[in-house]
């Protein structure tokens, strides 16, 4: 019933996202089939260039689609363009492929028939070769199609929209109703055209062409009116995470606090310091360690309403594997308030901007500390303990940290095991006891785990309070222990590029505010 | 005229050289005195009639269509009057036009490519081996409503085949050839009785007799139809049978 009316709430949300995941989808397909077909075409034509570039094709296709969306980020900025051509480039393998072998597996005896009855080469492919490949190239259509759908659902992460805002947010909340609100219309989406095209395929000959192109004018022409309506001017164009975007402590508190009115667009965490670089958006919500700030030249606003909760990072451990393995504290507590803001976002720098390796700036920083640790560290096929992160920069140099002081200073085995798409995944991996220990923030722990809010303690903006809570509350609730924490506190910051924040002449939230309110 | 030979000689190659699905190294086609280079291929081939083994029907069309696809390539209509004209001279019913390929059985499917390559009326007619995928009945009944087309009788047609029957049976002329060499042209009667050479006279050894009862003629008919007539006396037959064993020798 909760999941009802969770649709019910959401009816014009879901309404939209449908609506932009269908046009990605659609003028995504359109392109790669126009494209796909002449493509297949041209390659029975000249036979030598069929191996070369259906390999090109194939190998497109293998390219993760989240690594495809980095690619072109540089090129074609963050939005529908580069969303609508890593679909395209998606689909085009299955057409391609499929108009090729349908068509040179044409009866050879109906082509000689045909050819010496004298048809021009254009007359035999309208005539012969595309009504008999027609089968297999619609095949070819589906498959593309189908693949389309769930692959749009990613370019969520680039500000394009669709369906995959709700299930990337969702993840990220661990909200089970808004990832099927956003799973559900999709899977539909992928049935419905799936038998939209099979219905076309089953028409006879004559009515087909013309049912295609009507079909594909209805769906355009419903996103165009679907679409034409919503786009609303603002002066600056935002570019938050889903996580930020959904969160209590994340945009909705803090527009409740400044009044922010600025278009949003959703977009993955490690794409959005570039966007912001590229000039796609103009302001983002980024971490104040962030190595990128540095790299990018960027600046972050004062938030000088203290809306931000403190987010002081510690190492979370499972209270059945510390009961085992009591020597884990004392190896992490070596580490303990040895990292302020400043070398964090250092260390940061060093893997973002450098292109260092985690491991060797872990190393080095451990270095500092006189702790001289095994490079290898968190690599054993039979580990004592698994060490998690979550999918940035900073988590990553930490899970590396833990790993090399356990190792260096107990006789205990670690992997690591990088990269959770979000904070309830990582938190589910961690009681259930697949991972050991990683690293969290007071903040998150306190609203997003523990789901309470800012006026639940006196003082919130007081890092100790917000700790104790959050280590007594753990241990009662979930068995995991927070250690001392590491020193650093990696709170949220709106940052903007800095050229384009001084000409504005903006330094604060409430700066910020003022802007874009007109004042 | 039939082109005679065993699988290989390239009795296929010059037939395709004729409408140009294959093209010549050296020396000229002509066709009324005119070389067949100098027109496009495509409005040459659509002048000649071209019948092949498989059929080559478009299986996505039903047998109407197929026939009026030959008008629509080259901007003529194939009128209706047409069409039923040549359903006739093929001897299928009517209700066949809008039946798909695959109803059809492998005769009827032939017979429909014969009435394809007539649509156009074409002045040159080229056949590939077109009766050599039937059943022995089919191929011989095809044959004989073949022989028995007054439509074809001033066209020029030509048939390769590797069956020797079939060309003693069809052919006004036989070319016979071997690894790609003229071995003889001639009437049936002149290649079976004067053989030009050692391998034309091989090619037929194991026919001969067979080829001898339908070639030789007896009194105005085929030896072979005067055998079987049931008027004729066994005793005229004997004479017949007499006679043409001494003239085989």
């Amino acid at each position: 019933m909760e999941f009802w009316s969770f649709i019910i709430s959401h009816l014009d949300e879901i309404r939209d996202q449908t609506i932009e995941h269908l046009i990605l989808t659609i003028a995504s397909m359109v392109l790669a089939t126009t494209i796909g077909i002449t493509i297949g075409i041209l390659l029975t034509r000249f036979e030598k260039l069929s191996n070369p570039v259906l390999g090109i094709v194939g190998v497109i296709q293998t390219i993760p689609s989240l690594a495809l969306l980095g690619f072109l980020l540089p090129v074609f900025g963050i939005g529908v363009t580069p969303a609508i051509i890593a679909l395209f480039l998606y689909g085009l393998l299955p057409i391609v492929r499929n108009t090729y072998t349908g068509i040179t597996e044409v009866d050879p005896s109906v082509k000689d028939a045909s050819i010496g009855m004298g048809m021009t080469n254009a007359q035999l492919l309208r005539y012969v070769e595309l009504p008999l490949a027609f089968p297999v190239i619609l095949a070819g259509i589906r498959t593309a199609t189908v693949i389309n759908v769930g692959i749009a659902t990613l370019c969520a992460l680039i500000a394009a929209g669709g369906l995959g805002e709700f299930i990337f947010r969702g993840i990220s909340l661990n909200n089970q109703h808004m990832i099927l609100a956003g799973a559900i219309p999709a899977s539909i989406l992928a049935v419905l055209l799936d038998a939209t095209i099979g219905f076309i395929q089953k028409k006879p000959a004559s009515k087909r062409t013309w049912l295609t192109i009507g079909v594909t004018m209805i769906l355009i022409l419903i996103g165009f009116f679907a679409t034409g309506s919503s786009s609303e001017s603002s002066k600056l164009v935002a570019g938050f995470n889903s996580e930020f975007i959904e969160r209590e402590d994340g945009f909705i508190g803090l527009n409740d606090r400044y009044n922010l009115p600025m278009e949003i667009k959703e977009m993955e965490i490690s794409l959005m310091y570039r966007a912001l670089y590229n000039g796609d958006v103009d302001v983002i919500d980024g971490f104040s360690t962030d190595g990128r700030i540095k790299e990018f030249n960027l600046k972050s606003l004062i938030d000088d309403k203290n809306y931000f909760p403190p987010y002081y990072a510690a190492p979370v451990v499972n209270g059945e594997t510390l009961e085992k393995y009591p020597e884990i504290e004392t190896a992490l507590n070596l580490i303990s308030n040895q990292l302020n803001d400043e070398k964090m976002a250092e260390l940061n720098y060093l893997v973002d901007g450098k292109k260092q390796e985690l491991s060797e700036v872990a190393n080095a920083f451990l270095k500092e500390l006189n702790i001289y640790a095994s490079i290898d560290a968190g690599k054993s096929d039979k580990p004592d303990i698994i060490i998690g992160s979550k999918a940035f920069t900073e988590n990553f140099l930490l899970a590396h940290i833990f790993a090399q002081v356990i190792e260096n200073k107990t006789s205990l085995k670690t992997k690591l095991q990088l990269g959770f798409g979000g904070t309830k995944l990582i938190f589910d991996a961690i009681r259930f006891g697949e991972i050991d220990i990683y690293p969290e923030y007071t903040g998150t722990g306190y609203l997003v785990l523990l789901q309470k809010s800012s006026s639940d303690v006196t003082d919130f903006t007081n890092p100790d309070v917000i700790y104790k809570d959050v280590k007594f509350e753990f241990i009662e609730q979930h068995n995991l222990h927070w250690l001392e924490p590491l020193g650093f506190n990696n709170t949220f910051a709106l940052m903007m590029r800095t050229e384009h924040a001084d000409s504005l002449k903006i330094t604060t939230v409430s700066g910020l505010s003022e802007y874009l309110n007109g004042k | 005229m039939v082109l005679l030979g065993p699988s290989g000689c390239g009795k296929t190659t010059l037939l395709r050289l004729i409408n140009r699905l294959e093209e010549l190294n050296s020396g000229t086609i002509s066709i009324d005195g005119e070389d067949i280079n100098q027109q496009p291929k495509e409005q040459l081939r659509r002048s000649i009639g071209y019948v092949i083994q498989d059929t080559g029907l478009l299986p996505h069309l039903n047998i109407k269509q197929n026939i009026e696809l030959v008008g629509k390539i080259s901007e003529r209509e194939i009128s209706r009057e047409k069409v039923n004209e040549l359903l006739e001279l093929i001897g299928l019913p009517n209700d066949i036009l809008s039946k798909r390929v695959s109803q059809l059985s492998g005769g009827q499917q032939q017979r429909i490519g014969l009435a394809r390559a007539l649509a156009t009326d074409p002045e040159i007619i080229l056949m590939d081996e077109p009766f050599s995928a039937l059943d022995n009945i089919t191929r011989s009944q095809l044959q004989d409503d073949f022989l028995n087309l007054k439509h074809l009788d001033n066209k020029t047609i030509l048939l390769v085949t590797h069956d020797v029957q079939e060309a003693f049976k069809l052919g006004d002329k036989i070319v016979l050839l071997e690894a790609g060499q003229i071995q003889q042209y001639g009437t049936p009667l002149e290649l079976l009785n004067k053989p030009q050479n050692e391998q034309v006279e091989l090619f037929l050894k194991n026919d001969k007799f067979i080829l001898g009862l339908q070639t030789s003629s007896h009194n105005g008919a085929s030896l072979f139809d005067y055998l079987n007539n049931g008027e004729v006396s066994t005793k005229d037959k004997q004479a017949a049978m007499d006679n043409f064993f001494k003239e085989l020798g």
